[in-house]
């Protein structure tokens, strides 16, 4: 049931430039980019049990790494992404040093200094980031070496997509190791780990490097559709839409936070434009609804199924607030 | 001599100014975190509506002290109330976690903050010190704004009422002990939940009338939420957190940390003030005065 509906969906993406204007393939695009963000931080705060809202660094520091080498070096994609993959887990090895020392509210506070000091940088290194205007005039991606820029919508849908799919699959991968065990063991009960002989700084360390990594990542593919980056990109704003993302699609669930990234954005550019550009109210009311209505997310909130009598819609939250232990 | 004297003097003295203004934001997230374990993320945003008071009463510079007075008003009851409402709407959540608590915070600081910038614009709203404050007074030979001398005295005096408070008065005798151990508490019969009310607004109140306070030195933007929060945050974390003593002494350095990068090093200032943070933090993970403890 699970594989039918997952390759169904993934035929539908696959499908999609072939039947919406290039628009909509546009936003996809955004959404999918959007999406791996999310999925490295629900990796990080779903199932390693460390919300980071300071996500948007990693994702800017991508996105930025990917213009400059744009502008500079090479307009094939696939470099711009691994460099761009490769600077995120760089910054996030920086200073996941420090971090993942920290625990719970604590790391919430230290990872948004974080992301407020990479926002300072990008918007004071005048030289390099092109300060508050950012950088404009970014050449089209090739795919490959000496290619032709890819102009079409639908083409660079197709590339952010595979990108997405390859990156994701090696999230889940990660989620499902025994390394993915470990970090639930150690986001359960991080003193039994530790008792059971698990130095629990390591996995923290790694999964802070690999949700870096996947920002880095989602800020080369963001760039690669826009051709713009600016200071705004690695904002706290950017940060809170992705932990919103994790919220609403279900803490632990990486299927839902890919979920709850596409209504994010989707409110977040479509709807507000509407409604006279309010997007931050939209934003926050979402955010306080989600709280109340989703306490475990899309993924969470299960209909009734004949043939699982082990689901209870509505049922009692799990104490100590731990959620969404499913694997995927 | 008296030149350089002068300069650093000026500078010291902005930079306790901005010190006890952090102080206002930071001892109410401190108390708040200390005793609830909830991060506020809301606490910059009631600041902005405690500046944007002062901008709506005192923004003309006719109004006098009594704009001003009239603004702290306002920003007490708006700030008081407030917090009590944050408090209501974060407590159904204390079951699911610290998690939830934080977001619920976030979403009503960007309602706030977007609600806030619909009403007063985009534009930085300047607000005039009042009137018999506007002048500046001879400072090692230097002119120096008395309004800024003021802030000082009024942030001391409120460093002061806060200290006395929650270090000296029966129910701060209670807050410290919940933040200690709210089960205990608890069981000897006392209504924690009201407490947490009483400090969740009193809390948000101070911000708001940091916010005032503040409003003639710092302006009012959109944006200044969340840098205000930020550097809230830094001094909580600094000076360790649930601790009255902690958020001063870490208002204090962050104070001067700032003030003197943005003279120093501009570019750099902010750096100066996260590389404090994180050097303290290698020295001492729980803040300069805070235990271990907490930090789970």
């Amino acid at each position: 049931m699970r594989r039918v509906a997952a390759g169904a969906a993934l035929g539908l993406l696959a499908v999609v430039p072939l039947l919406v204007s290039s628009n909509v393939a546009d936003m996809l695009s955004r959404v999918l980019a959007f999406a791996l963000l999310a999925l490295g931080l629900d990796l990080l705060a779903g199932i390693g049990g460390l919300p980071s809202l300071g996500q948007a660094a990693p994702f800017g520091v991508g996105a930025y790494t990917a213009a400059l080498l744009a502008k500079h070096a090479t307009t094939v994609a696939p470099l711009q992404l691994l460099a761009a993959t490769a600077a995120g887990a760089a910054l996030s090895a920086a200073v996941g040093w420090l971090l993942v020392r920290s625990r719970g509210t604590y790391f919430l506070m230290l990872t948004l200094a974080v992301g407020e000091i990479v926002h300072e940088l990008a918007d004071r290194w005048e030289g390099v980031t092109g300060g508050t205007n950012g950088l404009a005039g970014i050449p089209a991606i090739t795919l490959v070496p000496g290619g032709a820029p890819v102009r079409l919508a639908g083409v660079r849908y197709w590339y952010v997509l595979a990108a997405v799919l390859v990156c994701g699959a090696a999230l889940v991968t990660v989620s499902r190791s025994a390394f993915g065990r470990t970090l639930r063991g150690v986001r359960d009960n991080e003193e039994r780990m530790r008792s059971l002989g698990y130095r629990t700084f390591l996995p923290k360390y790694a999964v802070f490097c690999i949700a870096g990594a996947a920002a880095g990542a989602g800020g080369a593919l963001w760039v690669a559709r826009a051709r713009f980056v600016s200071p705004a990109d690695l904002g706290f704003e950017v940060s809170a839409m992705a932990l919103l993302a994790v919220v609403i699609g279900g803490r632990g669930s990486l299927w839902g936070a890919a979920l709850g990234a596409a209504v994010v954005v989707l409110v977040r550019e479509e709807l507000s434009p509407q409604l006279g550009g309010r997007g931050p109210l939209v934003l926050g009311l979402v955010f306080v609804a989600a709280v109340y209505l989703l306490p475990r997310g899309f993924a969470g909130t299960r209909l009734r199924w004949p043939s699982s009598p082990g689901d209870h819609p509505g049922g009692p939250p799990d104490p100590a607030g731990r959620r969404g232990t499913a694997a995927t | 001599m008296t030149a350089v004297l002068g300069d650093n003097l000026v500078t010291i003295v902005d930079g306790v100014a901005f010190g006890v203004l952090l102080f206002t934001i930071a001892v109410g997230l401190s108390l708040v975190f200390g005793i609830m374990d909830v991060l506020n993320l809301a606490h910059g945003a009631l600041y902005l509506v405690g500046a944007y008071l002062a901008d709506q009463f005192a923004g003309d510079g006719q109004a006098g002290i009594g704009g001003f007075l009239v603004a702290g008003l306002a920003a007490t009851v708006v700030g008081a109330a407030a917090g009590a409402g944050l408090a209501v709407m974060t407590r159904p959540l204390a079951r699911r976690g610290h998690l939830d608590q934080a977001l619920l915070t976030l979403g009503v600081a960007l309602i706030v903050g977007d609600l806030l910038s619909a009403r007063f614009g985009n534009d930085v709203q300047s607000v005039p010190p009042p009137r018999f404050l506007a002048g500046s007074v001879s400072l090692a030979g230097r002119d120096y704004p008395s309004y800024r001398l003021a802030v000082i005295v009024a942030g001391l005096l409120l460093a002061v009422i806060v200290y006395l408070l929650v270090e000296r008065s029966r129910v701060g005798a209670l807050v410290r002990a919940t933040v200690a151990d709210a089960p205990m508490v608890r069981a000897m019969g006392v209504d924690t939940g009201r407490l947490v009310m009483a400090v969740f607004a009193f809390g948000v109140m101070l911000a708001c009338l940091g916010g005032v306070l503040g409003a003639p030195v710092l302006g009012a933007y959109p944006g200044l939420d969340e840098r205000v929060l930020i550097l809230g945050l830094v001094v909580v974390v600094l000076g360790g957190l649930g601790s009255v003593g902690g958020a001063f002494l870490g208002a204090m350095v962050i104070g001067q940390v700032e003030v003197l990068g943005v003279s120093l090093l501009p570019q750099y200032a902010s750096f100066l003030v996260f590389g404090t943070m994180a050097l303290v933090l290698l020295a001492r993970p729980a803040g300069i005065l805070g235990r271990a403890g907490k930090l789970g």
